[in-house]
């Protein structure tokens, strides 16, 4: 089979520009729910990976979404591996392809939010200090959604989930989202990135980007969950785009210690975006307002960073 | 072939490098530390050419092993005790996955109390992993074992991960003279590892993936059978190195003068050696007795057992351990190998040498003494599991 062209997405800047390959590595008939956005995430990695990719996928949604046994929807070869082990298992893929001389296959573990910020983030943390040439994604769904929407740590302030039912004493999410991104950037590996299902050409750039950088390279894909949320699967793409322009999540990737906003959208309101989503229905106004303050206060602090990292740059 | 001075972990290495491991990934533990110490130099000197990944845990060494043998290539790893037992879900998945990756071993007790010594609780509770458990006396066997293991993992009829036991220091930090073969030697005996069934960009595949429950237990019914047909593949491999190399491990079991035998001592690793020189003694004064040394945990050596059975008056288990339900590992599965076979001697469990407590001639004596009078008088008042050596009044007085 041809490999699509990989394209020189450096000097495209401009995202109403058409970048999205066309061939199909996901085939219809997958396992997933209505609206999923793990599912669009994983279809635009493989539309830039190529063919020419191994998958490393351990327990979560993507698990089982490709189908039970013996049928695949995915068009790549697929490694199943336990939960925590999506970081040592790229590595072996890698270490092995190095052995037998093939250098021209892209590995890729593609794990969910609590296989990476949770159980996994040892794994995780072992590959990127020996910065093995693998891509490692994290589907962002923020809940453990294949064993039926448990908090993992990067659920949101707020969230309801079965394990933070809320109930009667408030006992809704309590401590903020993980920024697994930010524990990437402090192991300096070469490229870190975050993106979501709902901006594919932004995302499909960034995959690129990463697999023609050598190392270990992190994206996270913001990738809204109905199912868990509680939401009308058809806005699944517009609420992703919200969560943006709320601030709930930054589109941004760091290169070299200096970091980039790839996406400054014009401020929605938080509550706008929260509220189209059932698993936050409960929360009282002065929560909302706490969380959109120190929401605001993190893309301040994202402000700055770039600014800082635009001088590094000038000075180098 | 060249004679060289090497402590277990240094066979270990060797046995790794000769069999061509391409990819390496451990974590060090005591007393296992210096394999990887001695892998490390070999990759570092250009001698072994493998991938070594410095993984961060045991857990990640199984799992990225699992990975790079999935991808096709040959894959070592080694462990003792605490990360043996880290990498328990690993090694279940290795055997799933039907990946023949070899790992060493170092039995090693478990804590609390934190213990480094000689135990086999760590080995012993991966019975039912789906992992073929070879058993070393010696260095020697240790380094024949590595390039073995591989040799029947690696069998189209088998396919399964296997694991080489050591006991701590014992051997891994005892020198002992080695053979160690030439590397043609090696070659000719194990020809590299291929496989149809890996993960390949030309010929995509789903490997592991969810399965419904018809189908599952077809799965677990091939794995069993593969364990099954391991015993032969053993036993051929057994004997192909010895026509290679002079050197034989009995196959499925390594019989010591078991023939006429009245009674016989089973039991695993290093205190066999002391057991076997026992034997010598005893025999000298006329009395009929033999060595059965654990080779092949997993699978079982059945027909051997049912072989001592069919001869001895008694038959004395010993473990290095126990279950914490009900006897030691080597004993439960010995009387269970008899029950239906028609003729099953007395046999009675002795539990010794628990987390590298010392067992010496005197005791092996006593043992062999107290099973003729088991097999004439029946079971004293501590039943048929016995703690020899416990200061509870139950053996001669210890001097610990
Ligand atoms: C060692 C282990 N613990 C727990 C589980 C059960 N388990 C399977 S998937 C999962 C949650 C996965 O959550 P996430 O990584 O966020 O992926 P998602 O299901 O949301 O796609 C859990 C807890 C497991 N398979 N293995
Ligand atoms: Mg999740």
């Amino acid at each position: 089979m041809e490999l699509p062209p990989r394209r020189n997405f450096e000097e495209v800047n401009d995202m109403a520009k058409l970048t999205i390959p066309e061939d199909e590595l996901m085939r219809p008939g997958h396992m997933g729910c209505l609206g999923c956005g793990a599912t669009q995430a994983m279809r635009f990695v493989l539309k830039a990976a190529g063919r020419k990719t191994i998958l490393s996928i351990p327990a979560c949604c993507w698990a089982v979404m490709p189908g039970v046994w013996p049928n695949t929807c995915l068009e790549v070869p697929e490694l199943y591996t336990p939960f925590e082990t999506t970081g040592a298992s790229i590595s072996g893929i890698k270490a092995a392809l190095e052995v037998l001389g093939k250098d021209d296959v892209n590995v890729i573990g593609f794990a969910g939010d609590g296989g990476t910020a949770d159980i996994g983030l040892q794994a995780l943390s072992g590959v990127a200090d020996r910065n093995d040439d693998v891509l490692y994604i994290m589907y962002d769904n923020e809940a453990y959604m294949n064993t039926g929407i448990q908090r993992s740590g990067s659920t949101p302030i707020g969230a309801w989930t079965t394990t933070t039912p809320v109930g009667t004493t408030q006992a809704w999410e309590k401590s903020p989202k993980k920024s697994v991104a930010d524990i990437m950037i402090a192991h300096r590996i070469p490229y870190v990135a975050t993106a979501s299902a709902a901006y594919p050409e932004d995302l499909i750039r960034k995959v690129n980007k990463a697999l023609s950088i050598k190392g270990t390279k992190f994206i996270q894909i913001f990738a809204p969950c109905p199912t868990g949320w509680k939401m009308d699967p058809g806005l699944t793409v517009k609420i992703g785009k919200e969560a943006i322009s709320s601030r709930a999540f930054s589109l941004y990737e760091v290169e070299g210690g200096a970091i980039k906003i790839n996406m400054k959208p014009k401020k929605t309101p938080l509550k706008e975006y929260l509220f189209k989503q059932g698993r936050f229905k409960h929360m009282p106004d002065y929560l909302i307002n706490e969380l959109e303050s120190d929401l605001d206060s993190k893309w301040e602090e994202l402000l700055f960073k770039e600014e800082c990292s635009q001088k590094m740059l000038k000075k180098k | 072939m060249v004679k060289k001075l090497f402590t277990g972990n240094k066979a270990t290495a060797y046995g790794a490098m000769l069999a061509r491991a391409q990819v390496v990934a451990a974590y060090p533990i005591t007393p296992q530390t210096t394999i990887v110490e001695r892998i490390a130099d070999l990759v570092a000197e250009g001698k072994m050419k493998a991938k070594y990944v410095m993984v961060e845990s045991e857990h990640s060494a199984m799992a990225a092993s699992i990975a790079a043998s999935n991808t096709g290539a040959r894959a070592f790893t080694a462990t003792s005790s605490h990360g043996l037992a880290l990498m328990h879900e690993v090694l279940m998945w290795a055997a799933g996955a039907r990946t023949p990756v070899v790992l060493v071993n170092v039995n090693r007790a478990m804590g609390p109390p934190w213990s480094v010594y000689a135990d086999h609780q760590d080995a012993m509770s991966e019975r039912d992993s789906g992992v073929i458990q070879f058993w070393a006396e010696n260095n020697q066997e240790i380094m024949d074992s590595v390039i073995m293991a591989y040799k029947v993992a690696e069998n189209k009829d088998v396919l399964l991960p296997a694991m080489v036991n050591q006991d701590a220091f014992f051997l891994s930090h005892t020198s002992e003279p080695v053979d160690v073969p030439d590397q043609e030697i090696v070659d000719q005996y194990l020809p590299p590892f291929e496989t149809t069934v890996k993960l390949d960009v030309d010929d995509p595949k789903g490997f592991g993936s969810f399965i419904m429950p018809p189908q599952y237990m077809e799965f677990r019914g091939h794995m069993a059978r593969s364990m099954d047909k391991a015993r032969e593949v053993i036993k051929k491999a057994d004997k192909e190195w010895e026509e290679l190399t002079g050197r034989s491990y009995g196959g499925m079991m390594d019989m010591y003068k078991c023939e006429d035998a009245e009674f016989i001592l089973f039991g695993a690793g290093t205190m066999m050696s002391t057991a076997k020189d026992v034997v010598d003694t005893l025999r000298k004064e006329g009395r009929k007795v033999g060595i059965a040394r654990l080779r092949v945990f997993r699978p079982f050596p059945v027909d051997e057992i049912r072989y001592l059975a069919d001869r001895a008056h008694a038959i004395g288990v010993l473990d290095r351990t126990f279950t914490f339900g009900y006897g030691g590992p080597l004993f439960n599965e010995t009387n269970s190998q008899m029950y239906n076979h028609g003729k099953s001697p007395k046999t009675k469990n002795y539990i010794v040498g628990v987390g590298g407590r010392d067992v010496r001639q005197k005791h092996f004596r006593a043992i062999f003494d107290d099973l003729e009078k088991v097999a004439k008088e029946g079971y004293g008042k501590e039943g048929e599991v016995h703690w020899w050596g416990l200061l509870d009044g139950t053996t001669p007085e210890e001097e610990l």
